[in-house]
């Protein structure tokens, strides 16, 4: 994507699962279907909700009517909207609330089965009720997926990360166990950051 | 300590920590009245320093109920968690040095009843108690200034104070052997000398934490050596 702007390059690598997804001769579709993405506002195709889930499965697999009716709720179920949602599926994606709209996008990116789900500031424009929800939804993704999340929100890192990375202005400046950036961190910088002493 | 950008949370802490030290004063006065109690056999500084107890123990349920309001409101991390964490215990660890001296006057109440303490070594118990309360008193310094070196220090007295016990303990026990009469009076300073032994462990107990905050490193149930190399 970077490539429609003018004057932005990527440089470096980014490895996963051994090779350099930087390198010109990576297939971005299938990258696409192993690397899912949410963004911070919620992005629903306009279409049915039954199609939002369909259409990127449909882009790789080939599935009969009856297994994209299983994929589709299963991907709902597991972002948690399944029950909110399983009587209106033809219903437009936009007409659901932002915080349903959210999940929705999170069953879409699941839908594909990836290997890596990207959560960039997923719940910064929803209530406490629906992060709660995408919270709860990270939990359980995380024994299935290699989660990474991207937040402001501090307490948020803490309640939902394994490990955390504290970066600022595009400095990673410290990468550890959570628990051990939130108690002990080894960086003054972080530190300072964390308790609120920054400025 | 630097500054937060909430100047308020600033001030929390300090009220907070301002009032562990009321509370640790008032103890240690605590302390040194129902000393004053035992070596004078003065029934009324030992009721000065029970009735104190109730004063010990309502600062601390405030202290506590601060404790939880910055938690709730702040969601404090690293450092200033730490820092509430140990407040938390070494209020806790304050009353109960604060019931010891109250166990202390009590005892004296009932030495002072039975009447035949003044054939014991009750002065020799001096020693120990003015270590205990010197201790307590340094633990709080150290708390004050946050002085980890202090701190250390105060590790390593506990030790004296313990060896003091034990040697009066031995005492007692030939006074005891000597004389069966002495038993009932010499087991009331035998609880004597325990509490102002425990007094020495809340006041090592206060280091620890001190520790905890400025090192983050838990130092509570090891061997002194590893203390000393855990906050280089």
């Amino acid at each position: 994507m970077y490539d429609l702007y003018p004057g932005q390059r990527a440089e470096g690598s980014i490895n996963f699962d051994g090779e350099n997804i930087l390198n010109p001769k990576q297939d971005l579709n299938l990258l696409r279907s192993r690397i899912g993405m949410v963004f911070q506002k919620p992005t629903p195709f306009p279409m049915s909700i039954y199609d939002n889930i369909a259409f990127g499965v449909k882009l790789y697999e080939n599935l009969s009517r009856s297994d994209m009716d299983d994929r589709v709720e299963w991907a709902l179920q597991k972002a948690a909207i399944w029950d909110e949602v399983k009587n209106k599926l033809n219903q437009s994606g936009l007409s659901l609330s932002g915080g349903q709209q959210q999940r929705l996008c999170i069953a879409r990116g699941i839908a594909v089965k990836p290997s890596i789900l990207l959560l960039d500031e997923p719940t910064s424009a929803l209530d406490p009720i629906s992060t709660g929800k995408v919270e709860e939804l990270v939990h359980t993704l995380k024994s299935e997926y290699t989660v990474v999340i991207v937040t402001h929100n501090m307490q948020q890192a803490a309640r939902v990360s394994d490990y955390t990375a504290y970066m600022y202005l595009g400095e990673l400046m410290e990468f550890g166990e959570t628990d051990q950036i939130f108690m002990k961190p080894a960086r003054q910088e972080t530190e300072d950051y964390i308790t609120g002493r920054f400025g | 300590m630097d500054k937060h950008i909430s100047s308020q949370f600033d001030a929390e802490l300090g009220s907070v920590s301002t009032r562990v030290l009321e509370l640790g004063g008032l103890v240690e006065s605590q302390i040194r009245h129902a000393v004053y109690s035992l070596s004078q056999f003065s029934s009324e500084v030992a009721d000065q320093v029970i009735a104190t107890e109730a004063q010990v123990n309502s600062m601390e349920v405030e202290i506590d109920r601060d404790l939880s309001s910055i938690i709730a409101r702040r969601q404090p991390t690293a450092r200033d968690l730490r820092l509430l964490i140990a407040i938390s215990k070494i209020t806790a660890n304050l009353e109960r040095a604060g019931d010891e001296s109250e166990k202390i006057a009590r005892m004296v109440k009932s030495i002072i009843t039975t009447g035949n303490a003044r054939a014991l070594p009750s002065s020799e118990l001096r020693i120990a108690s003015d270590l205990a309360s010197g201790l307590l008193r340094k633990a709080l310094d150290a708390f004050a200034r946050l002085d980890v070196t202090e701190a250390v220090s105060i590790l390593k007295e506990d030790d004296l104070i313990d060896a003091e016990f034990d040697g009066f303990v031995r005492k007692l026990v030939t006074y005891m052997m000597e004389d069966p009469r002495t038993i009932s009076a010499s087991l009331d300073l035998l609880f004597v000398a325990k509490a102002i032994e425990r007094i020495g462990d809340h006041a090592k107990n206060i280091a620890e934490f001190i520790i905890y905050v400025v090192k983050g490193a838990d130092v509570r149930h090891i061997a002194l050596a590893d203390v000393e190399s855990a906050v280089q």
